[in-house]
């Protein structure tokens, strides 16, 4: 504690509640000086569109982060509730099923996560990588590697609009609210920090951790899953090769959104800024013309950069 | 014979956020002598120490090494120039052997750069036998008792051709049969010129080894003096700097209901055959070493650990389902001697740090009430007066002491019936302890009982209505206030402790 006098703002503080937003006007003032399309309200409502599957991810992947938790699994689960979810809808024609279907096969993934993890002791990196194969495979066998089509009816969900926004950016926001909400409000929420910023104490506080980190786990896959609908609706089809990455991309956004990697910090809200921003970097460099290879450097430095400030900020509280 | 000066520190001050932890400390030791630093919890002693081994790089005051001014930048440049330490937390790897750890980070090379492993154990045979110590150098540090892996970080330090070792606190773990083999490989050290510096505060391993001691007390230099020179009572009344009955409050008489009941409670090879009871308002002593099995029993009573069998009882009612959750339900609450492990989430603030435990007040529907939370927090924080700019100030920022108030607060905003808190004031200064002390009188007062383990046997003789005495994990004997208080002038006058 040599550089930090008790309770004194520090750059630390600061950087985690301010500086992500300074970061986010400060890219989107020079994206609208750098290129005059950039402020168009269609692409402004684009880049929205964009982020919003790997939003909805990163929601939940800030409740798993925050607690001290990861899940790799989510990209393939993304993609297999799709296409099952597309499944269900080319075979019935029924939009509530397919969406249940797609939410459901989520849930269900999240909670044998949590089940390896509390139950066998697995550690939540290796949980979710076994189940990252299961679920790639599971997948390739009900598609047989081909698209699911004939699912016309979930239009609207990936298309649609209610008073001129997106319907995937209202879903994506109603999931921003809801972690928000749980996170702040709730017994649920404050543990998600608790166990995150010290495990041991949160046990011999009386919480049943293990509980906790299964129920964590199951919501969420829920939110992948319903990733995997709004993904699904926004292909209009099941694609059995769409989703494979996702979940680093949530990853980078709540890692840049100033959540830390060491758990016990951050927010949904940071998370959702972070995604913006990442969205807004590929807009912009979509604008110029820059190729898709440069697009993933400037990602790989902008995670490495989140990572070192995440880093430098928590060593001076640390070192002593 | 002349003696001759091989460090002088002068005018040392260092100060953390806060705290003066070093106030123009001086110290100067000489060539082949045992210096015994002395002082309370807090006192400084670590501090000065991490200073001249090169821990603490900024400092106040200046460090004179074989006569000249010397600034040692990092641990590593103090070990080379010939400086060690043992510090209190031993760091060696358990899977590896005496002579992989004895070379760590040094092995001996030949042809291109492959560790020469004979020669390896060639030396470490050397200072095994310099020592003459008959450990086999293949043995893997997890098979060696404590007191010996205390042997091989100091025959790390002489492979080091080390001149002076730095020893803090070595004898906390150890038994007294591995300090009587410990203290005599310090005097065959000392014979060989090494200088050595002697943390402890047990004072009758001062008189037995030292030759010179100096005294420190909240982070001021009280004086350094010939062993001879000094008595035990003088000792203490400079470390402490203060009657003993103005720290400890007067406690008062308990209530003769029985609330806690523990009866025959076995863990196997941690404890067995714990019973004891617990009155209202009563406080019970429990003192032994570290490791001698008494923080185990308290993490079992709480329903931390789990214990094969056994039965406690609260108010009359046996314990089942044993949980920590069930315990906070019944009413038994426990202040850890880890309270950066067990007590608190360090980036939690406060006021969050007080609602984990207690959600059934705070909480409705899962839902928490953020404005009976506010309220409540607010009333425990003025209480226990906690030090802190707001409820919402991040616990890991606040001083040990305020961090051990909010660990107490999550416990006093409910309604605990039995306390356990094991060595509730480890490593918080004594402004902070004083406070603790008199919570905890008051407390007893309004009817909690209260367990208080502690290896501070002024404290827990001071502090307590009874002494229990825990041994190798077996309560071995109970003592009443006056007759530990007889026992401990006894012991001072007789073995010259306390």
């Amino acid at each position: 504690m040599k550089d930090k006098e008790i309770g004194k703002i520090n750059f630390s503080t600061i950087y985690r509640k301010y500086g992500i937003f300074l970061i986010l006007i400060v890219l989107f003032v020079s994206s609208a000086l750098i290129n005059r399309n950039f402020l168009k309200p269609a692409n402004l409502i684009n880049i929205l569109k964009q982020i919003s599957v790997v939003t909805i991810i990163a929601c939940g992947q800030t409740m798993l982060i925050v607690s001290g938790m990861i899940d790799l699994s989510a990209g393939l689960v993304c993609t297999m509730s799709a296409c099952f979810s597309a499944g269900a809808l080319a075979a019935t024609g029924n939009v509530p099923l397919a969406i249940v279907v797609g939410i459901g096969i989520g849930l269900m993934t999240g909670w044998v996560n949590g089940f390896l993890i509390t139950h066998y002791k697995l550690q939540p990196f290796i949980a979710t990588l076994a189940m990252t194969n299961v679920a790639k495979g599971i997948t390739q066998i009900y598609t047989n590697g081909q698209a699911i089509n004939g699912v016309e009816k979930i239009r609207w969900v990936g298309h649609g609009n209610i008073i001129g926004i997106p319907v995937p950016v209202i879903i994506t926001l109603l999931a921003v609210i809801f972690v928000y909400l749980l996170m702040r409000n709730t017994t649920l929420g404050l543990n998600i920090y608790a166990i995150g910023g010290n495990e041991k104490a949160t046990i011999a506080s009386g919480i049943n951790v293990n509980r906790n980190k299964r129920i964590i786990f199951t919501i969420s896959g829920g939110l992948v899953g319903l990733s995997g609908v709004v993904l699904m609706a926004r292909l209009m089809s099941g694609q059995p090769s769409v989703g494979s990455g996702y979940e680093f991309d949530a990853i980078t956004a709540v890692i840049v959104g100033g959540t830390s990697f060491l758990g016990g910090i951050g927010t949904v809200v940071g998370t959702l800024v972070g995604s913006i921003i990442v969205g807004l970097i590929n807009n912009i460099l979509n604008l110029l013309h820059i190729s898709t290879q440069y697009q993933l450097i400037t990602k790989g430095l902008l995670i490495a950069g989140a990572v070192i400030i995440d880093v430098k900020t928590k060593g001076l509280k640390t070192k002593s | 014979m002349g003696t001759k000066d091989i460090v002088k520190l002068e005018h040392i001050r260092k100060v953390f956020p806060g705290v003066v932890a070093l106030d123009n400390v001086n110290l100067t030791l000489q060539v082949g002598k045992v210096h015994g630093l002395v002082g309370e919890n807090g006192a400084g002693k670590s501090t000065l120490m991490k200073i001249l081994s090169g821990t603490y790089s900024t400092y106040d005051g200046t460090i004179y090494y074989k006569g000249k001014e010397t600034y040692f930048r990092s641990e590593k440049e103090a070990l080379e120039k010939g400086i060690s330490i043992v510090h209190q937390e031993l760091n060696s790897i358990p899977e590896l052997t005496i002579a992989e750890n004895l070379f760590l980070g040094r092995e001996p090379l030949k042809y291109k750069g492959m560790i020469d492993k004979k020669e390896r154990l060639r030396k470490t045979q050397e200072v095994l036998e310099y020592l003459e110590l008959d450990y086999n150098p293949n043995l893997k540090m997890k098979q060696l008792s404590i007191a010996q892996i205390q042997m091989i970080e100091i025959l790390k330090a002489i492979s080091r051709d080390s001149e002076i070792i730095i020893m803090d606190e070595p004898t906390s773990a150890l038994t007294n049969i591995e300090s009587e083999y410990l203290f005599r490989q310090i005097k065959s050290l000392k014979e060989k010129g090494i200088t050595i510096v002697y943390i402890s505060h047990r004072l009758e391993e001062v008189f037995q080894l030292c030759d010179d001691v100096t005294v420190l007390r909240d982070g001021k230099y009280i004086g350094t003096y010939s062993i001879d020179d000094v008595t035990q009572d003088k000792l203490v009344s400079m470390m402490v700097g203060r009657e003993l009955s103005d720290i400890y409050p007067p406690i008062d008489k308990s209530y003769n209901e029985t609330l806690l009941k523990v009866d025959n409670l076995n863990s196997k090879n941690i404890f067995e055959n714990v019973s004891f009871e617990l009155k209202k308002g009563e406080i019970l002593g429990f003192s032994g070493m570290m490791g001698s099995g008494r923080s185990e029993i308290m993490r079992a009573i709480f329903g931390l650990d789990l214990y094969d069998s056994g039965q406690i009882f609260l108010e009359g009612k046996l314990l089942k389902n044993r949980s920590i959750h069930e315990s906070i339900k019944a009413g038994i609450a426990m202040v850890s001697e880890d309270r950066s492990i067990y007590g608190f989430v360090g980036p939690l603030s406060i006021k969050d740090n007080i609602v984990i435990p207690n959600y059934d007040m705070f909480s409705k529907h899962k839902l928490l009430n953020h404005k009976k939370i506010r309220n409540e927090v607010l009333k425990i924080y003025k209480r226990l007066d906690i030090k802190a700019p707001t409820i919402d100030a991040l616990t890991e920022t606040l001083s040990g002491g305020n961090q051990q108030k909010v660990v107490l607060a999550k416990w006093l905003v409910r309604n605990v019936k039995v306390m356990i808190l094991d060595e509730p004031t480890r490593g918080i200064d004594v402004g902070a302890k004083q406070e603790i002390y008199k919570l905890i009188v008051e407390l007893a007062k309004q009817g909690m009982a209260i367990i208080f383990v502690s290896s501070d046997m002024r404290e827990v003789i001071a502090m307590s209505h009874r002494l229990k005495i825990i041994s190798d994990g077996r309560i071995i004997g109970e003592l009443s206030r006056e007759e530990a208080e007889q026992e401990l002038i006894m012991k001072t006058i007789v073995e010259g402790g306390f």
